[in-house]
Parts: structure tokens; C-alpha cells; sequence
């Protein structure tokens, strides 16, 4: 009878601990958003220099490696779109379908799984970190709420950051599919932009910044809630660490899809 | 604001507190209290109930069942304001020193200040520097806790938590980690504070010496419950065999039931 109840148990503890999960995160959105409305008259401000802090570290210093991602895989749709439209003799679609394409799909996704891997990494093993060596404790003992110290800055840093990466992230996409496509097309690449700016439509860069706005806050709410559950020293920060990469990713890409379904019927 | 505060009654009161640990109950109706001016050692041996019982007098935890009350807070039906009030008047050191490792010394033991009050900078500096210097880490303001030894923490963290001149400083195993001559140099830090500022405090801790030599009273925790609170020396001469083989060092005798190790060693499933 236990082999076929232990399976059993086991399943309903995991969707349990699933749920709670996914209540601990609610929680902490609600909580981070309390803060910062009314935190400031309640003793718990969220500071700006802490949310100045984190955008720095989340948007500033990602520019550099959203660049040269954003640019490889612009050049690397250029070269697909150009060898697959080749078929039916339509290279001169490209410019469209990469313009569509980045805009209201992989600018957002590749910046979210980016980010996912920067910043939801290291919020999680640093806030694991400090829960562990109790610095948590240490802050809810001196009187600072831990949600409004170190998770409400962050998200609304991510909030703000992340749909400005997408947008950037989107210019140096288009622009490397511009320097490798306008050759091929025996077109200036000034012409290929051009032509571009005239496909596209708000519809499409508004798309993309919705997604970015819901993977913002996937990407906070899971790399905080791991890192506060951390138990068991360095081992757990790691494994929180890893947990929140993978799950940020994951939902990333279901939201993802979810979101093109509902919007390209 | 006025929140009305007990300072003429105990500062500490804990009756009946009930904490569990999933099925398991590691506190079973504790109660105590501390006065002003007391140095109180909440002592026991490991598995005892000593961080639980911590945790719920700094409000870390809620409890089960039961009642605590902080400078006459109740901490466990305290609203948002309430709570902040009375940590405001409270200061921790933990056990590793909990400093926040991202700041240096001076910013961590300046934090308090800098959240709660509205001083000026300069001030800040100053109470923050004057409270290294009680400590005997004057200079050291502008140190990473990386590069900090074991006792230099434990002092820091110390500067940390009176900063803001609290009534009552709790500690968390004061001694662990440290060798003897630092952990005199702190028992006689922790007297000269109660001597000097007249703060309350509360040590939890497992090493007899420090216990005996700082203690006002002492308060003896054995698997959950209180087994007796007293003054030193009613503690030394007490008659309760638990409480002996604590101040004398001697191992619990464990009596193995046969069947059940054997039980033990050759069961295929854990249950």
C-alpha cells in the first residue's frame, strides 16, 4: 500500500509547497508595493538612493552585454530570415519580419533571460546570503522592515529598468540585422532603417514592453522569494541561486507565450 | 506619539509561551521576567529551547500560544507602529554578529540612527565613532566586516546595538567562537554597560564562566521548559540533576533499549 500512497504524498506536498510558494511571492508584491505607497509615513520609507542603487546594477550595468547580445542575434535573424525568405525569391521581407519579430518577441525575451541570469541570480544569493548569516534578523530587529530594505527598491528598479533595456535591446537588434541584411539587399543600411521605422507600428514596441513589464516582475519576485527561503548555509544559497535562474526562465518563456497567443489572435 | 510603556514593571514578561517546530514542541509553557537593571543568563544546553525562546523575545517569531511582552508590548497582537516603537528601544547582537556585509563598520553601526532619527550627518558620525570607542574599535569606522577577526565582529555588532542607547540589549551566545581573553574582555564590557548606561540585559549563552561571573540572575532551560530561575549561587548549590549535570560538565547517560537499535540498524525504510 505505501508504494502506492508514498508517490501520492509526495505529489500533494510538492503542489502544496508550489502554492505556498507562489503565495510567499504574492505576498511580497503586495507587501513591496504597501511600502513603497505608504511606507514613508509608517517609519518603513523605501529610499531612493537604494532603488537609484539597484538600477544602476540591474539596468546601467547591463547595457554593455545587452548590446553585444542584442546585436549578435539581430545579425543572426538578418541570416536566417534572409536564407529561409530566399526560397520564395523574398529577401526584401526581412526587413519586416525581423522588425516584427524583434519588437514583439525577442527583444523582450532575450533581455528578460539575460537579466533572469544577472540580477535574478544575484538577488537571490545575496538576499540567501544575508538570510543565512541572519542580517535579515539583525534588519527586523533594528526596526527596518527586510521587504521594504532590500525587495521593494529592487523591484521597482527592475520595473523601470528592464522595459528600458528591451527598448534599448531592440535599436541594437534592428540595427545589426541593418548592417548584415542592407548588403545582402544591395540596400544602405540608412535605407533599411528607414524602411523599418516605416513597418513598424506602436502596436508592435508596446507588445514587447508589456512583456517586459510582467517578466520584470517574474524575474524579481522569484529571485526574492528563494532567497528568502534559503535554509541550510552556503549549499542552500547555492541551490536557491540555481532555483532562481531556471524558475525565472521558465515562467519567462510560458508567459512568453502566453502573452503571444492572447495578442496575435 | 505616546504608546503607553511599562517602565516602572518588569521589562521582559513572558507567561505560558508554547512554540512548536512543525510537530514537535520545543517550548512547553514558559514563563519568566526580567526587571530593569538585571543581567539576566538564559542558560541551557544544546537542543534546550535557548534561540526559539530568543527569537520570540525579539518578535522574530509569534507565539503559539501564550504571552510575551516587551517594555509592556504584547509582541505577539502588536500593531505596525507599536512593534517599531519598542525596537527602537531594544538592541540585539547576534551570534555571528550579523553585521550587514555590504556596509563598513561605522555605516552598519550608524544604520539605526540614519533609519530612525532625523540627525544631522555630522551627528550621526560623531554618536557612531563614540560608540566604536566604547567598544574599543575607535578608528576602525571605515573596515569591511571582511576584514574584521572574530571578536572585533562580536564588538562592532555590539556598537551596533547601542547605538541608539537602548533600555534592553539582548545577546546571542556572547562567547561562541571566541578565545577566553576576548570573551573576559566582553564580560566585562557587558557589566561596565549595564554599570554606566543602567540597560537591561539579557545574555543567552552556554558557558558557565561568563554566565557566572556576569549574571544577576540566571535562568536554567532544559528540553523546552524552565527548570529553575535563581541567583548564582542558589543555581550552583541547586539539587535538580539536570541543573548538576549542566554546571558540571558531566555527559548524559543514555539508556538503549535493545529492540530498538537493532530496530534502528536494520530496517530497510527510514520511517
Amino acid at each position: 500500500m505505501n508504494a502506492v500512497t508514498r508517490p501520492l504524498e509526495n505529489l500533494g506536498r510538492t503542489t502544496i509547497g508550489a502554492l505556498a510558494g507562489v503565495g510567499h511571492a504574492a505576498m511580497l508584491f503586495l507587501e513591496s508595493l504597501y511600502f513603497v505607497a505608504v511606507g514613508w509615513r509608517r517609519g518603513q520609507p523605501v529610499r531612493l538612493r537604494a532603488i537609484a542603487e539597484q538600477m544602476r546594477q540591474i539596468g546601467v550595468d547591463a547595457l554593455p552585454i545587452v548590446m553585444l547580445l542584442a546585436m549578435t542575434i539581430g545579425i543572426m535573424l538578418g541570416i536566417q530570415f534572409i536564407a529561409a525568405l530566399s526560397e520564395f525569391g523574398a529577401q526584401s521581407q526581412v526587413v519586416v519580419a525581423v522588425a516584427k519579430s524583434v519588437t514583439r518577441e525577442f527583444g523582450a525575451l532575450i533581455t528578460a533571460i539575460l537579466v533572469a541570469g544577472r540580477s535574478g541570480s544575484s538577488l537571490a544569493a545575496r538576499i540567501g546570503s544575508m538570510t543565512v548569516s541572519q542580517e535579515v534578523d539583525a534588519l527586523s530587529v533594528i526596526g527596518i522592515d527586510p521587504v521594504r530594505y532590500l525587495a521593494a527598491p529592487a523591484l521597482i528598479a527592475m520595473l523601470l529598468m528592464l522595459p528600458a533595456l528591451t527598448i534599448f535591446a531592440d535599436a541594437i537588434a534592428i540595427a545589426g540585422a541593418a548592417l548584415y541584411s542592407s548588403p545582402a539587399l544591395n540596400v544602405t543600411p540608412a535605407a533599411y532603417i528607414s524602411q523599418t521605422l516605416s513597418l513598424l507600428t506602436p502596436g508592435d514596441i508596446w507588445q514587447g514592453v508589456a512583456k517586459a513589464f510582467v517578466f520584470a516582475v517574474l524575474i524579481c519576485l522569484i529571485g526574492i522569494s528563494t532567497g528568502f527561503s534559503v535554509t541550510g548555509g552556503a549549499e542552500g544559497v547555492g541551490r536557491a541561486t540555481t532555483r532562481a535562474v531556471v524558475l525565472s526562465i521558465c515562467y519567462i518563456i510560458v508567459a512568453d507565450m502566453i502573452f503571444s497567443f492572447f495578442l496575435n489572435r | 506619539m505616546t504608546v503607553p510603556m511599562n517602565t516602572v514593571g518588569p521589562l521582559i514578561e513572558v507567561e505560558k509561551l508554547e512554540a512548536w517546530y512543525g510537530r514537535r514542541r520545543i517550548l512547553k509553557g514558559v514563563d519568566f521576567s526580567v526587571n530593569a537593571g538585571e543581567i539576566r543568563v538564559i542558560m541551557g544546553g544544546s537542543g534546550s529551547g535557548k534561540s526559539t525562546l530568543l527569537r520570540h523575545l525579539l518578535g522574530l517569531h509569534k507565539p503559539r500560544s501564550g504571552r510575551v511582552r516587551l517594555l509592556g508590548v504584547d509582541v505577539g497582537n502588536a500593531g505596525e507602529r507599536e512593534m517599531l516603537a519598542v525596537r527602537r528601544q531594544i538592541g540585539v547582537s547576534f551570534q555571528g554578529g550579523a553585521l550587514l556585509t555590504s556596509m563598513s563598520v561605522g555605516d552598519n553601526v550608524a544604520l539605526p540612527l540614519r533609519e530612525h532619527t532625523e540627525l544631522d550627518e555630522n551627528t550621526i558620525r560623531i554618536m557612531s565613532r563614540l560608540k566604536l570607542e566604547v567598544v574599543n574599535l575607535g578608528g576602525f569606522q571605515d573596515l569591511m566586516p571582511s576584514q574584521l577577526s572574530g571578536g572585533m565582529i562580536k564588538r562592532a555588532a555590539l556598537a551596533r546595538a547601542i547605538v541608539m542607547d537602548p533600555k534592553l540589549l539582548f545577546f546571542d551566545e556572547p562567547s561562541a567562537g571566541l578565545d577566553p581573553v576576548v570573551s573576559a574582555e566582553l564580560d566585562e564590557l557587558i557589566l561596565r554597560l549595564r554599570d554606566a548606561l543602567r540597560m537591561t540585559i539579557v545574555v543567552v549563552t552556554h558557558e558557565l564562566e561568563s554566565a557566572f561571573k556576569i549574571a544577576d540572575t540566571i535562568t536554567v532551560l532544559d528540553q523546552g521548559e524552565i527548570l529553575m530561575t535563581g541567583g548564582v549561587d542558589e543555581v550552583r548549590r541547586a539539587g535538580n540533576e539536570r541543573i548538576q549535570d549542566l554546571l558540571n560538565r558531566r555527559p548524559r547517560e543514555i539508556q538503549v533499549d535493545a529492540d530498538a537499535y537493532l530496530r534502528r540498524l536494520t530496517e530497510e525504510e527510514a520511517v
